[in-house]
């Protein structure tokens, strides 16, 4: 598979909750975007803007209230037409996860490099004896002990566990790789380590990578590709480049100043004034609209429409529209 | 083999915090004894339990005290008491052990199933679950094990005792096994597993059923003192085998044939007292399973002497 054609589209991907008494939660509409092969895409956004929730629609591990409408081509096939057991070959075979707190993903009462080896032991890819030699190695290559993979969750460190969730994304080979806050829990040395080796990884291995977190200084150093998602609608979709140099939607403009400068401190940490949407109570124009400093009388009632602003940068503000009529 | 060694771990760590503790190791004491008894039963007695005593007359030796027949006398129809307890352990026993591990299986597949895929499923057999525990047990099992009787089937009278226990005492371990589950299937471990692309299937068994396994475990014992119990109240209420009398088919004899106007007290105390001995057994070494086993039930993390380590002392 050649560099310029995406491993991963998403296309129009939307999700909503059926709630008691027939509410209905939107967590995602509309959502699109690629990812190429050695290339790593962020999902930005604040807590529950939908950022977890793409990652899980496209794996097809919600509950099952979720209701998942759209596209997902996954090397031509479109996970979502896929049945349920067909399915279940793609996941960790194809696109590995990794959880954001590993304490929590892992069974405390089983052996970690049991865990290791029940990923690859399941999709039937080796026989049992080449199978541990594999979990040694994969032990190996995120920096732990093999005779160290013998002990329990709870007797590894924070960061040693993330090492070890790692490997275990890695066991099965795939070629996409979903990071859900892999560092949130984690001192920031340890921070350091783990994208470290996850960059190292990328390398090695050509994968590609979707991370998730809401680090915006994780995201400057290790993606190709950022989306920025606000109340489960794209905002802004770009390089890192375009999105860091020239942001075009209000939210990231905010977004960005919201994170601190270490060469420009203030005396007050900038933030953006109001909460994101209730999903079961989104407003019908722009969702960003209640809190946006350079609104519009449009924006209340009509959705913007995301809008190609650069090369392959796009972004959704009515803004960007005017500015053009104005420059016509 | 490796599974071997961690399995003998476990259990010998399982075995170094049960040996502290009095009540366990007495209530499993209890039960082994009595286990024993019933497995070396012929040993035990020279007689068998239909045999009749006679004097050196040749007449039968009728409701004799323990002093004249030893070691516990006979009944009224001159047979040996020690050698129909000692038989009737055999039979109380197993209809006990065999009707409360039916009722482990049934319960926790049913409980596990529940729990596990919620829904419509969980539903109809949480409701049928309130169902049998609004009824009375004895009352009901009374009612179908008469029935069954009268429909002269080729079933012994023990297996429908055994049947009839087992299938209709599962409630209890199904709710619980259900509750304990509802709350693992929700851990993330779980949505690992489902995420690593594990079915239904492999994620109860490897990350459900080890983690319900102890609680499990502390219920059967549990219910195997009531299985006992209520096998001893059928079988005095005259639904046992006669032919192959339990300790409740002996205590049924006891009452029909006046023992207690004879005041031959050493036909209806020891099948009693046996009666006791087991279910106490049962029910000390099952409370404390369930406590060593059930997080829930261990005490306050405040509770009890502090331990410090010091430095350079080995965890």
């Amino acid at each position: 598979m050649s560099e310029s054609t995406p491993l991963l589209s998403v296309r129009h991907l939307s999700t909503f909750f059926e709630l008691s008494g027939n509410v209905k939660a939107y967590a995602l509409e509309d959502v699109s975007f690629d990812v190429y092969p050695y290339q790593t895409l962020g999902l930005v956004g604040e807590s529950g803007c939908g950022k977890s929730t793409t990652l899980m629609s496209i794996l097809r591990l919600l509950p099952p209230n979720a209701h998942i409408s759209g596209q997902v081509l996954f090397k031509g096939v479109d996970l979502l037409a896929l049945s349920e057991e067909e399915m279940r070959a793609y996941r960790w075979k194809e696109i590995a996860l990794i959880f954001q707190s590993a304490m929590n993903a892992l069974n405390p009462v089983m052996r970690v490099d049991e865990q290791i080896l029940e990923a690859i032991l399941l999709h039937r890819l080796l026989p049992r004896e080449q199978a541990w030699q594999r979990v040694q190695e994969l032990l190996d290559l995120v920096g732990i002990a093999p005779q160290r993979g013998r002990q329990y969750p709870f007797q590894f460190s924070g960061g040693m566990r993330q090492r070890a969730m790692i490997a275990m994304a890695l066991a099965c080979s795939p070629s996409l790789l979903f990071a859900d806050e892999p560092t949130t829990a984690l001192d920031v040395m340890i921070q350091a380590q783990v994208l470290e080796l996850l960059k190292n990884i990328q390398k090695r291995l050509g994968l590609a990578i979707v991370l998730v977190t809401h680090d915006l200084g994780v995201v400057a150093e290790l993606c190709d590709q950022v989306v920025v998602l606000y109340g489960g609608k794209v905002a802004e979709y770009g390089s890192v480049d375009a999105i860091y140099n020239s942001p075009q939607h209000p939210y990231t403009q905010k977004l960005l100043e919201a994170f601190p400068d270490l060469h420009r401190p203030t005396a007050s940490l900038a933030s953006i004034p109001g909460t994101p949407p209730r999903l079961t109570d989104l407003p019908s124009g722009c969702r960003f609209e209640p809190r946006c400093f350079a609104r519009l009388e449009r924006c209340r009632h009509e959705p913007p429409a995301l809008r190609e602003v650069g090369e392959k940068h796009y972004a959704a503000c009515h803004l960007l529209e005017e500015k053009e009529n104005l420059l016509e | 083999m490796e599974a071997w060694q961690q399995l003998r771990r476990n259990f010998r760590e399982l075995w170094q915090s049960f040996r502290g503790n009095r009540m366990g190791v007495i209530g499993l004491g209890l039960v082994i004894s009595a286990l024993i008894v019933a497995i070396l039963a012929p040993w035990l007695t020279p007689y068998s339990p239909q045999q009749v005593m006679r004097d050196e007359n040749g007449r039968g030796l009728t409701f004799a005290p323990p002093a004249v027949h030893p070691p516990l006398g006979t009944d009224d129809g001159g047979h040996d008491v020690w050698a129909q307890l000692v038989f009737g352990a055999r039979i109380s026993l197993t209809v006990g052990f065999l009707a409360g591990f039916i009722a482990m299986f049934v319960g926790s597949f049913l409980g596990i199933l529940a729990g596990y895929f919620g829904g419509w499923l969980d539903n109809l057999l949480m409701r049928i679950t309130d169902v049998l525990l609004v009824i009375p047990d004895l009352p009901l099992m009374l009612v179908l094990v008469a029935t069954i009787r009268q429909m002269q089937l080729k079933i012994s009278p023990i297996t429908v005792l055994i049947l009839v226990i087992g299938l209709l005492y599962w409630t209890s371990t199904a709710r619980l096994v259900r509750s304990q589950v509802l709350s693992i299937k929700e851990r993330q471990f779980v949505a690992r597993a489902r995420a690593i692309g594990a079915g239904h299937a492999h994620i109860i068994r490897k990350h459900i059923l080890p983690q319900v396994m102890p609680l499990i475990v502390a219920n059967t014992v549990l219910i195997l003192s009531t299985a006992i119990l209520i096998e001893s109240g059928l079988a005095f209420l005259g639904l046992g085998d006669p032919t192959k009398p339990s300790w409740g088919t002996m205590l049924n004899f006891a009452f029909d044939r006046n023992a207690i106007s004879n005041g031959a007290w050493w036909f209806y105390l020891p099948p009693g007292l046996a009666i006791v001995w087991v279910s106490l057994g049962c029910v000390l070494l099952g409370n404390v399973l369930e406590e060593m086993l059930n997080p829930r039930l261990s005490g306050h993390h405040l509770e009890g002497e502090a331990h410090i380590i010091k430095p350079g002392e080995q965890q």
